[in-house]
């Protein structure tokens, strides 16, 4: 399979030893997109990004400019706030692009401020990124020093504020609302909508909560135009994406590419297949929270619309290769291990249902389960599924139900043997909990 | 009103509700637990889900939360849908997962919201094999006990001790299955509403621990509506008794005094009921066994047959019914209200401010509405809980005004708490020292009475022009003083509180001129003010003379009757004990062996609020009736009942020395004095019945009804007769149990429902789910105001507070345990009672030489007693606090200067 090669835009010098700097930064046009944007009016930065059709990076894949324009403009002050806790299992895009190419984010806040009218932008990372966020701050601190934050940007009259926030390393914190409790200094559990963070977000004012890699497309958006957007890569899937490859292959990594590429493009392609002597056994093509895919789906175009054609969500675009030597009932209950520990505690369904599915998978996998587990799996993930109070509850059965609905057969064969049939020396002896 | 569908037949439901709401004032079984009326909707349990439906042609619908989504006209939804049905007994199964099936020997069984909910959710079986997680349990303190394994993680107890109470002590921990409800370590609750845990609750995380040393089932007990005793506020509770010990006293839903809460004075003050001070047979000085009540009767009764001058001495804190026939047997020129010169003086103040206003008293609910409060010299956290409770809630109605705007319903608890973040409406606090309200005062001021009176007459000027303006310089600034005017200029329903608790005048009449000037601006004011006892405001009404005076009339060897008082308390020691001396016979008629009753020469055992019906008047000028909940052994009965035999023995009262039953005093009372007309018609009538029968007391599962005194007697005694009340003391006669048929709101005994076990039962008692009780709510207002209102108060406004050199200016201070008598008896009241003290600031600390927890020696005119010394950074220079009612603390008068300085052993 050739390697396809195209420009990079997102991460395009992150080998380079000094590409996290002012400097580099400038010598390589940045702070122009910002320049340009000044010289416009908001509505015309909302209208340009919502022409080039970018959607949120985070996961959603919602429309960014629609976003910015549900920010209600009649109350002061606004924020954007730029969700960084990246803890997706498989996900690994944003921590690249705030520690390699810090700026391009800077600048898609100072820009998304100047866009909905706030003044403010908080960047919200992750607990984990401690060494991120020194980078993040460096940049910052930069970009006052250079004008590019602070008062009066460039002479424009705007003025900008970029804080940085860690977490305290809930996975939770990174749904939209719980993070918003999480900056305010709440616990990091989510919030009932409506009212949406447009209308009532960041300390009850209207905000914008945007993932780091949907805020480094805007000035690529602003800079490059939204012709040139929207001609790479699907309609309505436009401008470049970054995938992260995890997993069985050879090459793991994280990789730039228009969403035109398809998985088999991004698995057999830029990250060499799977390893020697192995066959491709599943893809999870979007982080753990999402459906999987079999081999014979390969050629799936890896676009949010493309990978929910085939049944499954583009997501963070987390793709987790699993080869032939990989335990289905295990991944289940590995994944379950991390969401019911990460479970914020609010809603019953979640709070209950992931500590019980987990211990269920759990004695399958140690070899005492009974069939009748499996109905109870199917039984309770019914009753998680679209019932909790934000989207958390979904992603944790994902993994029992679409295991489950492929390879029933594997969590039988536990169930008659008692024991695990698949056995792989890769694997750790005993999970342990994310502190 | 609004039409909605509700499996496919039609309501009409009041605007503004959500699912939740309408379905349960419409009367169906929609299982809940992270949702409360006072506390709004959080949408996290998921227990109340229902299938919602666009149109009449969708079939399809979705489930949605009931909590979470308004009833909005042509909302259509199924409660019976089996898809939804099925997600409930889920999440029912859910809670049973790590729930222990210790309901035998749980506290909270038969009386459990979860118990409830999963029969509703019909989840019967487990399919859960696991092991069930565990908590370490923290000691909460004396009031409240924790079993954290029975956690559901409904969040309500920290959403009513945080964001309802304002306690910063108690929270959330940790994640998943594992969130933890408590405090940071072991230690007692700071909030003093910490035992509303108890009820609001589920399940049996949080119960009642003095019920724990005495325990009976809910269905065991048998129980009364009654009245706190323990201050003004006037709160409604439910009683309960077995084996003729009181067990515990519970919240009684009234939408227009306390709603859903209690303060813990008020929960656990009851203990003074059961113990060992009782006095439960008459005592005649100089014999060491009990006296026949025929014998202490005649005893008693003989020196007053002769018509000598009697002098009786009533009590704030005894019914009107027991206050009104001690009048009786002595007339009223010899009655004295039982308070001393001051606070007779003050509270009378009080009443004529109500009864001539021009505004009216305020409710606890009004209290709770209001938009714009000014607090002038009242601790209200300390003298009347309650209030300081409802005012936390008022500082939400401005800033609700923003939610609504961005159309979130009141409803929404974490839209609106998310949109109002730490936005306050303008409540401000002018006390002498910090209190527990100023977290949420938009400004507070601290200064000596007299400058806080001051601060009062300059906001009244700001008002109205025609109040006299403070000269001097003033103890706030001018621009607050304007910010406060404007505040409550502008509201809606502007509150003043007062009180009468720092004995000054100057600040009641401040107070006074405040209302004053906003009734003349044409604003809808109200007037709250704070009286010391559950009955001041009774006694006040009834006229008669104070302390001092009954001294007065009182001729040297005439018969003195002291009727539930204790006279040191009330004007020390030593005038006590000169009015004693000069007394011939001393005849105390009271339930609890105080230093007075030590020194009678006859002791009649008197009833306490739960062993006889009487009537109260609280702050508001609110009457109402607190029923018997048990016949107490030994010779009690009420204070009325005694005082009547002693009309009968000495001949004297006229037609009261026929009284028979409780109905026949408040007729009396009603006739004798107009204020008084409505007394009668408090509760019903001891004659009342429904479908023929009384009330039970019991409930219908009470257990061992015949075998219950076996060990006494195997015959099944005679159940008592209850003259004085349409209640029944056996479960034969109606069970309370709504709808169609509910007691008069007056008379429920106590709140149940089929299926609903728990307190959340009083939502089929209700008009409306969080509304008054069907028939209004209990309690008739016996005092308005007159129109168009009396002028306002002549006079100028006090000269500023000069602080001495040598003296202090001793104030009172209040603490809510251990400052009030009875309540101060109970053992976990006690536990947390403060050392009598006395408090300076910093630098009065250091001019008397003084180190805090070290001790003082305070002498005034009224003599010299030693106190702890404590810190209180916040008192103005030159004042000092003295703490009131406590333990070891002597009576003095305050306010009133004093010496400072440290006991020997400080030197």
């Amino acid at each position: 399979m050739p390697v396809i090669e195209m420009e990079q835009v997102l991460i395009p010098h992150v080998r380079e030893p000094n590409s996290f700097t002012l400097d580099f930064y400038l010598a390589h046009g940045g702070y122009a997109a910002l320049k340009t944007a000044l010289g416009r009016t908001p509505d015309e930065i909302i209208e340009m990004v919502k022409a080039s059709g970018l959607r949120g990076r985070g996961g959603a894949g919602f429309p960014t400019g629609m976003k910015w324009q549900f920010v209600d403009k009649k109350i002061e002050p606004r924020y954007i706030v730029c969700n960084a806790d990246e803890s997706e299992p498989g996900t690994f895009k944003d921590h690249l692009l705030m520690e390699r190419n810090p700026h391009l984010l800077v600048e898609g806040c100072a820009i998304g401020c100047y866009a909905i009218g706030a003044r403010t932008a908080y960047i919200y990372i992750r607990g984990e990124f401690h060494h991120v966020q020194r980078h993040l701050e460096r940049a910052i601190e930069e970009a006052y020093a250079a004008g590019y934050l602070g008062r009066d940007i460039l002479g424009s009259g705007f003025d900008c504020d970029v804080f940085v926030h860690r977490g305290a390393g809930a996975y939770e914190a990174g749904e939209e609302t719980a993070l918003l409790e999480s900056l305010e200094g709440k616990r990091a559990q989510p919030r009932n909508k409506p009212p949406v963070p447009a209308v009532a977000g960041l300390y009850g004012k209207p905000s914008a909560v945007n993932n780091v890699e949907t805020l480094c497309n805007v000035p690529i958006v602003v800079s490059r135009g939204v012709e040139w957007y929207t001609s790479i890569g699907p309609e309505k899937n436009g401008g470049p994406k970054l995938y992260c490859v995890s997993g069985h292959v050879k090459r793991p990594g994280v990789y730039e590419a228009t969403m035109n590429i398809t998985l088999r493009e991004l698995v057999e392609g830029r990250a060499g297949g799977v390893r020697d002597g192995r066959t491709l056994k599943a893809v999870i093509p979007g982080g753990s929270s999402v459906p999987i895919l079999l081999p014979d789906q390969l050629d799936t175009q890896a676009s949010f619309d493309g990978v929910q054609r085939a049944g499954s969500l583009l997501g963070s675009a987390a793709i987790v290769v699993l080869d032939d030597t990989t335990c289905m009932v295990w991944l289940a209950e590995n994944l379950l291990h991390f969401y019911r520990h990460e479970s914020c505690g609010k809603c019953t369904p979640c709070r209950e249902g992931t500590d019980w599915l987990h211990k269920i998978l759990a004695r399958i996998e140690r070899g005492e389960g009974q069939m009748s587990d499996l109905d109870l799996l199917a039984s309770i993930s019914r009753n998680v599924g679209g019932k909790t109070l934000c989207a958390f509850g979904d992603a944790a059965i994902t993994p029992v139900v679409t295991t489950l609905k492929h390879f029933r057969d594997e969590y039988e064969a536990h169930v008659r043997e008692g024991r695990c049939t698949r056995p792989a020396p890769w694997r750790a002896r005993h999970l342990v909990g994310a502190h | 009103m609004a039409t909605i569908f509700i499996d496919q037949r039609s309501y009409d439901v009041p605007d503004g509700m959500n699912l939740l709401d309408a379905s349960l004032t419409l009367g169906f079984n929609l299982p809940y637990f992270c949702w409360h009326p006072a506390l709004g909707s959080v949408g996290a349990c998921r227990q109340c889900a229902v299938k919602q439906f666009r149109d009449e042609k969708d079939m399809r619908g979705r489930l949605v939360m009931a909590c979470m989504t308004a009833a909005a006209p042509n909302t259509r939804i199924s409660i019976d849908d089996p898809d939804a049905r099925e997600f409930r007994k889920s999440v029912g199964e859910w809670l049973m997962v790590h729930h222990p099936h210790d309901c035998p020997v749980c506290d909270e069984g038969g009386e459990c919201h979860l118990q409830d909910m999963e029969v509703m959710d019909q989840q019967t079986y487990r399919r859960y094999r696991g092991l069930k997680r565990t908590f370490r349990n923290q000691d909460l303190g004396p009031f409240v006990n924790h079993e954290m394994n029975r956690c559901i993680q409904c969040y309500r107890c920290v959403r009513f001790y945080r964001d309802y109470a304002g306690g910063r002590d108690f929270d959330a921990f940790f994640l998943r299955d594992r969130v933890f409800f408590g405090r940071q370590s072991d230690g007692v609750l700071e909030s003093p509403f910490s035992g509303n845990l108890v009820e609001v609750c589920p399940t049996g995380v949080f119960t009642d621990k003095t019920l724990k040393l005495h325990f009976t089932r809910k269905w065991d007990e048998r129980t009364a509506p009654s009245i706190c005793v323990h201050c003004a506020a006037g709160c409604n509770t439910i009683a309960g008794e077995r084996y003729g010990l009181l067990r515990r006293i519970r919240n009684r839903f009234n939408g227009e005094v306390n709603g859903y809460f209690l303060c813990d004075r008020g929960r656990y003050g009851y203990e003074f009921v059961n113990g060992p001070r009782r006095v439960r047979a008459p005592r005649i000085a100089g014999r060491a066994d009990a006296a026949a009540p025929s014998d202490a009767v005649a005893r008693a009764a003989s020196p007053l047959a002769g018509g000598s001058g009697a002098i009786g001495i009533g009590s704030p804190r005894a019914s009107l019914e027991a206050n009104f026939a001690l009048r009786a047997l002595v007339g009223p020129d010899r009655f004295c209200s039982g308070m001393g010169a001051a606070e007779h003086r003050l509270v009378s103040e009080v009443l004529r401010l109500l009864q001539e206003g021009p505004a009216p008293a305020a409710s606890l609910h009004d209290a709770a509405q209001a938009d714009a409060v000014l607090v002038l010299g009242e601790d209200v956290t300390n003298t009347a809980p309650m209030l300081a409770l409802a005012l936390r809630q008022s500082v939400r109605q401005q800033p609700m005004k923003a939610a609504a705007a961005l159309r979130i319903p009141a409803w929404d608890d974490t839209a609106v708490r998310n949109a109002l973040q730490d936005e306050r409406g303008p409540l401000y606090i002018a006390t002498v020292a910090a209190t527990p309200l100023d977290d949420v005062a938009a400004a507070t001021m601290h200064a000596a009475p007299d400058d806080l009176a001051r601060i009062g007459c300059a906001i009244a000027h700001a008002l109205d022009q025609a109040a006299p303006s403070p000269r001097g310089a003033l103890a706030a600034d001018a621009a607050l003083v304007g910010r406060i005017a404007g505040a409550l200029r502008a509201a809606e329903r502007p509150l003043v509180v007062a009180g009468v608790s720092l004995a000054s005048q100057a600040v009641l009449d401040a107070a006074a001129r405040v209302a004053h000037a906003l009734h003349a601006a044409g604003r809808p004011v109200r007037i709250a003010l704070v009286v010391p006892e559950c009955n001041s405001l009774g006694a006040a009404m009834l006229g008669g003379c104070d302390l001092d005076d009954a001294t007065a009339l009182l001729w040297p060897g005439s018969p003195l009757i002291v009727l539930e008082n204790d006279l040191p308390r009330r004007c020390g020691a030593d005038r006590a004990a000169r009015l004693f001396e000069r007394a011939g016979e001393l005849v105390v008629v009271d339930h609890t062996l105080t230093p007075t009753a030590e020194r009678a020469t006859i002791v009649l055992p008197a009833a306490t609020f739960a062993e006889g019906d009487g009537t109260y008047v609280n702050g508001e000028g609110r009457a109402q009736r607190a029923f018997q909940v048990f016949v107490a052994g030994g010779d009690v009965q009420e204070s009325w009942r005694w005082l009547r035999d002693l009309m009968r023995a000495s001949g004297r009262g006229g037609a009261a020395a026929a009284w028979e039953t409780l109905d026949d005093v408040t007729g009396a009372l009603a006739r004798e004095l107009p204020a008084f007309a409505a007394v009668r018609d408090v509760a019903p009538p001891a004659t009342f019945r429904i479908a023929g029968t009384r009330i039970a007391r019991e409930p219908a599962r009470y257990s061992g009804r015949t075998a219950r005194d076996a060990n006494v007697t195997v015959h099944e005694p005679e159940p008592p007769g209850d003259p004085d009340s349409a209640l029944s003391f056996t479960m034969e006669g109606f069970q309370a149990q709504p709808p169609p048929a509910q007691p008069p709101s007056a008379l429920i005994p106590r709140f149940w429902a089929p299926g609903w076990n728990s307190v959340q039962s009083v939502n089929y008692y209700q008009t409306v789910v969080g509304g008054p009780l069907r028939g209004g709510d209990p309690g008739l207002r016996l005092i308005e105001p007159a129109a168009p209102g009396a002028p306002a108060a002549a006079g100028r406004a006090p000269s500023a507070f000069e602080p001495d050199d040598r003296d202090w200016l001793c104030v009172p201070m209040y603490e809510i345990f251990g400052s009030e008598e009875l309540s101060a008896l109970a053992p976990s009241v006690a536990a947390l009672a403060p050392r009598a003290y006395v408090a300076l600031n910093d630098g009065d600390l250091h001019r008397a030489g003084l180190r805090e927890g070290g001790d003082a020696v305070v002498a005034s005119a009224d003599g010299t007693c030693r106190l702890q010394v404590r810190r209180v950074a916040s008192l103005p220079p030159g004042v000092a606090g003295i703490g009131v009612g406590l333990q070891g603390a002597p009576w003095m008068r305050l306010p009133d200067r004093a010496r400072i300085h440290p006991a020997e052993r400080d030197r």
